[in-house]
């Protein structure tokens, strides 16, 4: 278990406390008001936040994570790597899946050999159960998992993969093969989830009823093995607009919502009900071309002005990331000067955000030999992040001012992102939200050079490139020891951060809103966990 | 006849014909669904593999030769986001859209009829011109904005009505419907007036201009010679021959209702088939675009040929034209 | 009208255009019988020089992004800048003086509806025309797209069009068009029908005009009356289309807005009492219909002759 440093996530949430007395809160039933919908109850079908927080109360996985994504003990009692390439897993003794069959290692292999075969999956969770060599099981609460190459985020993965019950699906004795397994039975198709009687997990609720587009029915598991939930009955209510969800929170149609929009926050006080706030691992930020000799977004020069490192600390400068959080993002934001807030597994304490100095950037800007600035347009989506299309605009005002006349060129998501991945921009706002929790995904994903064989950069649509940053996340990606790990990392991002690679905004704050009579801990990973709600003390 | 039906039909089949076409080319041309779908964190090679998990892979007219095919058979594909065949996405959703377009309708009628009864009976009076003056206000106001004014007096200011969404519903012969229960009429109110003025406008317009005619024709006059009361020669004279017209009209207009109730859900957040256009529209759900699109074709195509077929039953002159073309 | 007046017809003596000129002072003069047209067209024409002048007279210039400042965002009615002058109107999230945006907004508003209904127009009344005289395999070509076309609620059809082209005032302008030359050539081909079975056009036949001659001289300039009512309406319709897509999040780009992104904007702010960002240019956009509408209205009624009493 140990293996991240625990005093490292006393990251505390950004608390709005309401101190209120509390009425006492009835436990039979709890209406909970939802952003999105999951969009299967299938745990494999689709890599998506909605689904994966809906798949924990169902379907556990070996490990979960808290709050601060710190890993913590479910199925799995213990954890450790033998060597670099092998992991030792032990599992809980006296599990039992909702229909009473005792959870062991044959579940744990039936899943892994489940995972690739899911029809038409939109999203797969294939990423996190590709590299597994071999799976040996010496005896039923043990399994011993051999990797192709070093994986140090191999406990990381296992908290995204729900367990699943090989009895239910009439598996035999599963062997795992790299390109087969054997014994599977009949594996279930995505919509058999739907049935009650075939989702079975060993999770703290069990699926009663699902009605797409009205609601998820959930209900207490009374044989669950840890500590009993709460509530009797869960019902989760897709309200995708955020207006109306407000509305339904403050009429009392629902006890709790997700993400109610910043401008309401006052409002939903007043009426009240109790907001928190909590930090996630969500970046917003924008991305540069610094590959192109001429790039389609810029006018009024010849060259790729962002090939230059002082055209990008300019552009840095030039950004008043306190105005950005004070006045679009209603304060409920945190000026970023990394690409995950400190104090998460990689991050370095003093990694501040650039401060905002107009008159330097000019300086800059006349130094690369831009005294007239040039002209830029800056993509972004406009209904995929909190208020992207206007912290957008707001960079494009800021700029602007420092002499580069910038514009604004939003559009759906699903437009954006075809658009962004044929590079079809010269600077583009985005967001990125580490689901492991720790720099390795983060730099991975957004810094280091593109490469489809070894997958890294796949997000990096500026095509940042730095040898020295590409050499250490590589090391580190191979690094057991976490300590040592956490020290390349750190080196990557500063160089990574000093180099201006990308221009950090703000790290998103997520917030919900309740009744006075319930509690909730913010969670890094934006995820609306039931078993979470408690009661208000 | 039964020549010009078979034209008809074949008319309305090749148009069916060339609109999947355009429909399908169209929406083809939108983006890549695989950047929206897949995870962030999908990589190069997994991005390759969702492609061809959903058939994305192969060239254009080999998934059109895929759809067509299919869509002979009565399926028009499964939806990327939910893996259900798209056609059943749209049905669940069918009777809330439904629901609204009637309610709506109703609510037209109701009160569109007597004012435009009091219009076109009084229509120099200061009500018979404020009316007037209302239809053309109904006529001009942009369906989204009068939306948003709705909300924001009836729930923000007076909070009478939740400002979206769908209330409890429960079952009426094994469709969910919500206006039998409190909490659902309450949601459906608002949404059904917003889509109600615009055709409540026509239904006025229409009914004045028929009250107008009628009131001057010779056998009005001679019902209230006979001594008849002007509240009975209205009831049944007037309105019996004025409603002809304003139900025909109407019918006509179900479907753009239908249409146009994509406004009203995308205000209302309502849960019907024309939010999950603009929600698929958005995650670049193909499958449910072409089926939605297709949908709303065949439901055109079927309502013109039936009003083409009455008037061809009717007047002798349209088969006389066809005949020479 | 004074097109028809000017026509210089050889062939036209069974016309009345040598009447015209009475002709389109009567119609004139029953067009301002109505004081609600009256007052329409009042309306209309202050917004349309409102709009015209809006560089001129608008405080900000809430395009240029330099003059903007997010410290001023979302103010409310009658605050005051940091730079010192009044926001009589308000700001939006940006600080975007709103005054100076509805002007812009309305500006980019009647703009594109007008230049797409004169673009459809011609589009429309040139197909009509030609489908009309031609008659035959072409007419019934061109009627059974016309149909199709109008079989179809012009919102689904620029929503797709929209989706498929991006944002852009150039695009909404073609989707316009697009949905809806087919109304102009529908009206078109029915006037000329039986325009074309006048005297004057046998005439000119007779004469051995040149075709084309006579279907844009001739034919085309009778026809003018009833179009011109379709698209004054089409106007008002084109506006609130264009404002809807917008809203949709489909239409005109958000650095440059238009009365509907205004509007869809203030949507997010609605709830939490900052009623301003949406009303306001909701006040102005429907003010610009309304107008429009009753001069259509009135128009109507003069100009069909079926409707005089």
């Amino acid at each position: 278990m140990k293996k991240l440093k625990p005093a490292a996530y006393a990251l505390l949430p950004l608390a709005v406390a309401m101190a209120q007395p509390a009425a006492a809160q009835d436990t039979k039933e709890l209406k909970v008001g939802v952003a999105s919908e999951a969009t299967s109850i299938d745990p494999h079908f689709h890599n998506v936040g909605q689904n994966n927080a809906l798949r924990r109360h169902i379907f556990e996985s070996l490990i979960a994570t808290d709050a601060n994504q710190k890993l913590l003990p479910a199925l799995a009692e213990s954890w450790k790597a033998v060597d670099d390439t092998t992991w030792e897993i032990k599992l809980r003794p006296d599990v039992k899946f909702s229909n009473g069959e005792a959870f062991t290692a044959r579940d744990y292999v039936y899943t892994m050999c489940r995972v690739p075969l899911v029809e038409n999956s939109p999203s797969s969770f294939t990423v996190f159960t590709r590299g597994i060599e071999s799976i040996e099981t010496p005896d039923p609460l043990t399994i011993r998992v051999k990797t192709a190459t070093p994986q140090p985020l191999f406990p990381n993965n296992m908290t995204t993969l729900g367990i699943l019950s090989a009895a239910v699906f009439g598996a035999g004795d599963v062997k795992y093969g790299k390109d087969g397994c054997e014994n599977m039975g009949t594996p279930p198709k995505s919509s058999d989830f739907n049935d009650p009687a075939k989702a079975v997990g060993t999770g703290p609720f069990k699926l009663k009823e699902y009605t797409r587009g009205t609601h998820i029915i959930l209900e207490a598991n009374e044989g669950y093995w840890g500590e009993k939930p709460v509530w009797q009955r869960v019902v989760m209510r897709p309200i995708t607009s955020a207006g109306p969800r407000v509305a339904a929170l403050l009429a009392g149609d629902v006890d709790m919502i997700e993400n109610p929009p910043i401008q309401d926050f006052d409002k939903i006080k007043g009426a009240g009900f109790t907001l928190v706030e909590g930090l996630s691992n969500r970046i917003i930020y924008i991305h540069l071309d610094q590959f192109e000799d001429k790039t389609p977004g810029v006018k009024g020069t010849d060259k790729n002005p962002f090939k230059d490192v002082r055209v990008r600390e300019a552009l840095s400068k030039a950004i008043n990331r306190e105005a950005i959080v004070e006045r679009i993002m209603g304060g409920v934001a945190q000026a970023a000067g990394e690409l995950l807030p400190y104090p998460l597994f990689g991050t370095t304490k003093d990694a501040k955000p650039v401060a905002y100095d107009p008159e330097a950037s000019k300086k800059l800007l006349a130094e690369a030999g831009y005294p007239n600035g040039f002209e830029l347009t800056i993509g972004t989506p406009n209904d995929r992040y909190i208020n992207d299309e206007k912290v957008a605009q707001a960079v494009a005002q800021m700029f602007t001012r420092v002499g580069i006349k910038t514009n604004i060129d939003a559009m759906t998501a699903s437009t954006f992102f075809s658009r962004r991945n044929k590079h079809e921009f010269s600077a583009y706002l985005a967001g990125w939200g580490a689901d492991s929790g720790e720099m390795s995904n983060s730099l991975n994903a957004l810094v280091v050079t593109p490469n489809k064989d070894t997958g890294g950069g796949h997000t990096n649509r500026g095509r940042y490139s730095n040898a020295e940053v590409d050499a250490l996340v590589m090391e580190a990606q191979r690094t057991i020891d976490d300590a040592k790990r956490e020290e390349l990392l750190q080196k990557a991002s500063k160089i990574a951060m000093d180099d201006y690679a990308l221009l950090p905004l703000h790290f998103e704050v997520t917030p919900w809103a309740f009744k006075k009579t319930l509690s909730y801990t913010p969670r890094v990973d934006q995820y609306t966990l039931v078993t979470e709600v408690k009661p208000a003390q | 006849m039964l020549v010009y039906v078979i034209r008809r039909l074949g008319q309305a089949a090749l148009v069916l014909a060339v609109m999947a076409t355009l429909v399908f080319i169209a929406v083809y041309a939108v983006g890549d669904p695989v950047a929206i779908l897949a995870s962030p964190q999908a990589d190069q090679q997994e991005l390759e593999a969702i492609t061809q998990r959903l058939g994305l892979d192969r060239p254009l007219y080999e998934q059109y030769g895929l759809f067509v095919w299919n869509a002979l058979h009565g399926d028009l594909g499964r939806s990327f986001v939910y893996n259900e065949p798209a056609l059943t996405l749209i049905l669940n959703r069918l009777p809330a859209t439904l629901e609204l377009a009637l309610t709506a309708l109703v609510i037209a009628v109701f009160i569109g009829i007597p004012l435009g009864l009091y219009a076109g009976l009084k229509p120099q009076s200061l009500g018979g011109h404020s009316i007037m003056a209302g239809s053309i206000l109904g006529f001009s106001l942009p369906n989204f904005w009068q939306g948003l004014m709705l909300v924001l007096l009836f729930s923000v200011m007076l909070g009478w009505f939740p400002a979206g969404g769908r209330g409890t519903t429960r079952e009426l012969l094994g469709v969910p419907v919500s206006f039998l229960t409190l909490d659902g009429l309450s949601h459906l109110i608002l949404p059904a007036l917003n889509l109600a003025l615009y055709k409540m406008a026509l239904v006025i317009r229409l009914t004045r201009a028929g009250t107008r005619e009628v009131m001057l024709q010779d056998y009005i006059r001679f019902a209230r010679a006979k001594g008849l009361s002007q509240s009975r020669v209205i009831g049944v004279h007037v309105l019996k021959n004025i409603l002809i017209p304003v139900v025909t009209v109407l019918g006509l207009e179900l479907g753009s209702m239908i249409a146009f109730a994509v406004v009203t859900e995308t205000v209302f957040a309502y849960p019907g088939i024309g939010k999950l256009l603009i929600d698929s529209i958005g995650r670049l759900d193909r499958p449910v675009i072409v089926a939605y699109l297709m949908l709303t074709v065949v439901m055109f195509v079927i309502i013109n040929l039936i009003v083409d077929l009455i008037y061809a039953a009717i007047d002798p002159r349209v088969r006389l034209e066809e005949a020479k073309a | 009208m004074s097109e028809q007046a000017a026509t210089p017809a050889p062939a036209a003596a069974a016309r009345p255009t040598d009447k015209g000129e009475s002709l389109l002072l009567r119609h004139v003069a029953a067009f301002f019988e109505s004081p609600l047209a009256v007052i329409g067209l009042a309306g209309l024409v202050v917004l349309v020089i409102l709009a015209l002048a809006a560089s001129f007279i608008a405080p900000q210039n809430p395009y240029d992004l330099a003059q903007l400042d997010i410290m001023d965002g979302t103010l409310p009615p009658g605050s005051e800048s940091l730079a010192g002058y009044t926001y009589w109107l308000g700001t939006d999230e940006q600080g975007r003086d709103l005054l100076s945006a509805i002007l812009y907004g309305l500006r980019i508003s009647l703009g594109v509806g007008a230049i797409s209904v004169v673009i459809a127009c011609a589009v429309g009344a040139s197909v009509g025309v030609i489908a009309a005289y031609a008659g035959g395999r072409i007419d019934n070509f061109v009627m059974r797209v016309v149909d199709l076309q109008l079989s179809f609620p012009a919102i689904l059809v620029a929503l797709v069009l929209l989706a498929v082209f991006g944002r852009g005032v150039d695009k909404v302008i073609i989707a316009l068009v697009i949905v809806q030359w087919a109304y102009y050539a529908r009206t078109v081909r029915g006037s000329a029908l039986v325009e074309r079975r006048r005297d004057y056009i046998e005439a000119a036949r007779c004469l051995a005009l040149p075709k084309n001659r006579i279907v844009f001289r001739h034919l085309l300039p009778n026809c003018l009356p009833p179009l011109i009512v379709v698209a004054t309406v089409q106007v008002a319709h084109a506006i609130a289309l264009e404002s809807t897509l917008s809203f949709l999040g489909v239409g005109v780009p958000v650095t440059e807005p238009s009365l509907g992104m205004l509007i869809a904007k203030g949507y997010d702010y609605l709830l939490s009492g900052k009623y301003w960002i949406s009303t306001f240019p909701g006040i102005a956009l429907v003010a610009a219909i309304v107008a429009i509408n009753l001069v259509g209205d009135r128009l109507r009624d003069v100009l069909n002759p079926r409707l005089s009493r």
